[in-house]
């Protein structure tokens, strides 16, 4: 070896310490102003904390963050993106997790800020129908505190014990009753948003229709990609004079949905249609002994509203299951009824831990009339995959909750369940339909945007996001498979600092 | 002439060459008086037969560097600002078929220029409706009733336009042709653009097509009218309807110079079910004189847009208050009027009510900046729609708030040269 390679090496290695050690001072500079802003006990940094905010509810991808910071108010919110902003350095909000797409997954060398201390709620105000809270308030809570007035907060995913409103609001969540009652993005009146620089922006409020576009609406789903918001103006609606529930056994769900059609075209609009197939029923009953009829088909039909009104159409109801094929029928009519028969529904997803060591929860929407064909079609996959496919729906709105089963233990069904997944939206997409109506495109389904988009339609978008962020330091890379070049001149390349610092790559 | 002024006719003259190829010289003309927006003078009228013809229009507007005025019916066509500049009004006459109703799915997918009377007309062969109560029906298009978030008195139960928006297609000035949203109701795969369409009053892009979530019509309606002796007492009347368990579909408070305040409510329902509703609501709205009534009480909003539209003697607009605000917001209008102007409102349980104007044109502006000064102290807004002839340039849209910054970059993504309306929108977008 000769003195030069000697010196050429020692050289090497004196750069790379000085840009390890730069980048420790790095990370000391800013892990200590973020302190200071959010307290010690507002700052997670140790390896073994951090594994906790490394995925959300889809469990399949993980990313370990950086730092993890815990705000408790919108001053610190706006304190911490101005820091994040000046050193480009990717952010992630996240309210309690739950989320199925992965939307709340960390960006590489990212930060997440957790928003489950800003857990208020500021305001209730009965006589406008309104309630103003903080984004890590739990959903069901808001109906919580509002039920002694006859109150209730509309949209109700299954996981309203845990899930927060501001997660709620990233992922324009549904539920079983959105049906009738709309989505999150009906029931938000008014914004506070922390914007991708720091600043703050008020849309929408406690009166409706504020002059200007509807960036509300726009902001409602986007899966914190344009900003934080840290306070919501909520609707809260009237608890209706009575519910009833009606609960039908059907043979298949090929007449469980001709039913729903049937009630469709007779011109009723009921609080909620679900359907669960076979399996789903096994599972549930399995789970939580809801005492489903064993059946091929389970037709949930809820109707609310004034007494006379609730009595005839349940009346037409059970008619049109009957003319259905249906061989059971039986109505929920006391909270204690309805709740057990709700239970089993709720607890589907959990129930199938049950029958099957591992599963996917797809989330996929199809034109109500497609279902028998779409059925059929999933059956054929399932068949031909070996793999078992139970199905919940929000029949309603052609909203599938396709559940696929398999064992990671036995090698190669892990791909070929996504493989089946997948195939299933592909089903979606040429029947008319979606690929997510309430769990969001996150991280998961990115690589099926241009399945259901064209690449024009995907641009146009993202034009919304080149106005909110166009630096895309607000959870980058989720929803858009590419992202748009955003400004004048594309191409000016900006070095990270963890890049500058030796810390990362860039390819 | 200076070289400026030159270039541009040029630039208008090889626009009229060029977009002749594209939609034949039957489809463009020069504009006439009756074509004016705002008393602004466009040059020429284009009517595209097709989506990608209105795109490639545009594109040759913008790169001309000429100011599109996208027009449906041209029912509405006064609402907002005065336009900065004005050359070409794109008109989605030729646009207007309904494409698809799939009445199973309760959807129906329909081009910008049909009129909201044949889309209602179409899907009621199945019972159908779009739960929308527009202006002018018969006339008003579907791209100018989504572009103006114009919406009646169901709004109440069924919501606005971006309730009942699923899908839209787009121009943009580039000549992208863009869809967002779907067939499907439940649908969160990327942002929400038929939302940030809805309202945009044509600034952003060119709404094509549409695809809107239908509801089934109803059975049997009821309406039932209640002459009160003053504001609070239609205030408490609504508050009390709105605080039961009655699920009216629309309720709404008329009153004008000279008449006392009416609350009318409309019941949707099975026969069986109205009669109960209707019989609780008389109850309840007890000691008042209470009859039933027809349906023509809904066309109040249209009547006081109507009057200002068929003689320029009014000026009308509309507010926003909070529903616990009504009475306070009724009786400020009445007592800014009080003698000098004749007035008159329809306010929904929603919040957002209808206001006409008539007497001197110094008193009515006067009396329109003191409405919004306080409306919008008060988190409401006022939003000018018809002006009266000879009024001063009070801005139709007051505060954005600290949103408009946020807007004005939106409006730069997608209409980086102020290609479309140019000025007509909140804080001169």
């Amino acid at each position: 070896m000769d003195a030069r390679t000697v010196d050429q090496r020692n050289s090497e290695a004196r750069a790379a310490e000085t840009r390890n050690s730069e980048a420790r001072v790095f990370e000391r500079r800013i892990f200590d102003e973020l302190r200071e802003i959010v307290g010690p006990r507002g700052l997670i940094t140790s390896r073994e904390e951090l594994h906790t905010y490394e995925c959300d509810g889809l469990t399949n991808f993980r990313v370990l963050p950086r730092a993890v910071l815990l705000p408790d108010s919108t001053e610190q919110v706006q304190r911490i993106v101005r820091v994040c902003h000046r050193e480009k350095i990717p952010f992630v909000a996240r309210g309690s997790g739950t989320g199925l797409s992965g939307g709340a997954l960390p960006v590489e060398n990212g930060i997440v800020i957790s928003l489950t201390r800003m857990n208020k709620i500021l305001e209730v105000d009965f006589a406008n129908a309104r309630a103003v809270v903080e984004p890590g308030v739990i959903n069901l809570d808001v109906t919580n505190r509002v039920a002694e007035r006859q109150y209730f907060y509309a949209p109700d995913p299954s996981s309203q014990s845990v899930c927060s409103i501001g997660g709620n609001v990233a992922e324009n969540s549904g539920g079983a009753h959105c049906l009738k009652y709309g989505f999150t993005t009906t029931h938000v009146l008014g914004l506070e948003l922390v914007l991708a620089e720091g600043s703050l922006a008020h849309l929408g409020g406690k009166v409706l229709d504020r002059p200007g576009y509807d960036l509300m609406g726009v902001f409602v789903g986007s899966e914190g990609t344009l900003g934080i918001a840290t306070k919501i103006t909520l609707r809260i609606v009237k608890r209706p004079e009575c519910v009833q529930t009606l609960l039908a056994a059907f043979p298949s769900t090929n007449e469980a949905g001709a039913a729903v059609s049937d009630m469709i075209a007779a011109g009723m609009l009921p609080a909620a249609i679900e359907m669960m197939d076979n399996l789903a029923i096994q599972a549930a009953e399995a789970a939580v002994h809801a005492n489903y009829p064993n059946c091929g088909a389970l037709l949930l039909v809820e109707l609310d509203g004034p007494v006379a009104e609730v009595a005839a159409l349940m009346a037409h109801v059970d008619e049109i299951c009957r003319d259905n094929k249906a061989w059971e029928i039986r109505v929920a009519q006391s909270d204690a009824e309805r709740a057990l028969v709700w239970k089993g529904r709720k607890a589907a997803f959990a129930a199938m831990g049950r029958i099957s060591p591992n599963y996917i929860v797809q989330d996929g929407v199809i034109p109500r009339t497609e279902l028998p064909n779409v059925m059929r079609e999933i059956v054929r996959l399932s068949t031909e995959a070996g793999l078992r496919v139970a199905n919940v729906f929000h029949a309603g709105d052609g909203n599938l909750h396709p559940l696929v089963l398999y064992d990671r233990r036995i090698p190669g069904q892990e791909e070929a369940a996504e493989i089946l997944s997948n195939r299933i939206l592909e089903l979606c997409i040429a029947a008319g339909g979606s690929i997510t109506g309430e769990h969001g495109v996150g991280e998961d389904k990115k690589k099926m945007m241009p399945k259901m988009y064209s690449e024009p339609d995907l641009q146009t978008m993202q034009r919304v996001r080149c106005a909110f962020d166009p630096m895309q330091l607000s959870n980058p890379s989720k929803i858009f498979p590419r992202p748009r070049l955003c400004g004048e001149k594309p191409g000016e390349y900006v070095a990270h600092p963890l890049e500058t610092a030796g810390m990362a790559e860039r390819f | 002439m200076d070289a400026s002024v030159s270039s541009k006719l040029s630039d208008k003259s090889t626009f009229e060459t060029d977009v002749r190829g594209i939609v034949t010289p039957k489809y463009v003309r020069a504009a006439s008086a009756s074509d004016a927006v705002a008393g602004v003078q466009p040059s020429f009228v284009v009517e595209p037969g097709s989506e990608r013809e209105l795109a490639k229009v545009l594109k040759l507007a913008y790169g001309a560097g000429l100011a599109v005025i996208p027009r449906g019916g041209g029912t509405k066509l006064e609402w907002g600002n005065r336009p900065a500049r004005a050359d070409v009004i794109l008109s989605t006459a030729r646009l207007n078929r309904v494409i698809e109703h799939p009445w199973a799915d309760l959807t129906v997918s329909v081009e910008a220029g049909c009129t909201l009377a044949k889309l209602q007309e179409t899907v009621a062969k199945h019972r159908q409706r779009l739960a929308l109560d527009t202006l002018w029906a018969e006339r008003a298009t579907v791209g100018g009733v989504l572009s103006t978030n114009d919406s009646g008195a169901l709004r109440l139960r069924f919501g606005s336009l971006r309730d009942l928006v699923i899908g839209v297609t787009v121009s943009l000035t580039d000549g992208t042709v863009a869809s967002s949203g779907g067939k499907v109701v439940k649908n969160v795969a990327g942002y929400d653009l038929p939302k940030l369409l809805t309202g945009a009053l044509g600034t952003l892009a060119v709404i094509t097509r549409a695809i809107f979530r239908l509801h089934p019509l109803p059975k049997e309606t009821r309406t039932i009218s209640c002459v009160t002796s003053n504001s609070a007492e239609a205030q408490q009347l609504v508050h009390e309807l709105q605080n039961s368990k009655l699920a009216q579909s629309a309720l709404q408070i008329c009153w004008g110079a000279g008449i006392q305040p009416r609350v009318d409510v409309l019941f949707e329902g099975t026969e069986a079910g109205l009669a109960a509703q209707v019989q609780q609501a008389k109850a309840m709205l007890g000691a008042a004189p209470v009859r039933d009534a027809g349906r023509d009480v809904w066309d109040a909003r249209q009547e006081v847009c109507s009057a200002a539209k068929s003689s320029g003697e009014f000026a009308v607009a509309k507010f926003a208050t909070l529903p616990a605000e009504l009475a306070e917001t009724l009786e400020m209008i009445a007592g800014l009027c009080s003698g000098e102007l004749r007035w008159s409102v329809v306010v929904q349980a929603t919040g957002i009510g209808w206001v006409r104007l008539k007497g001197a044109v110094g008193k009515i502006d006067s009396v329109l900046r003191q409405l919004r000064a306080n409306l919008e102290g008060r988190e409401g807004s006022l939003v000018l729609a018809h002006r009266i002839a000879g009024t001063s340039e009070l801005d139709a849209w007051g505060d954005a708030g600290d949103a408009l910054p946020l807007m004005r970059a939106v409006k730069g993504q997608f209409d980086p040269l102020g290609t479309l309306n140019p000025g007509r929108f909140v804080g001169g977008i």
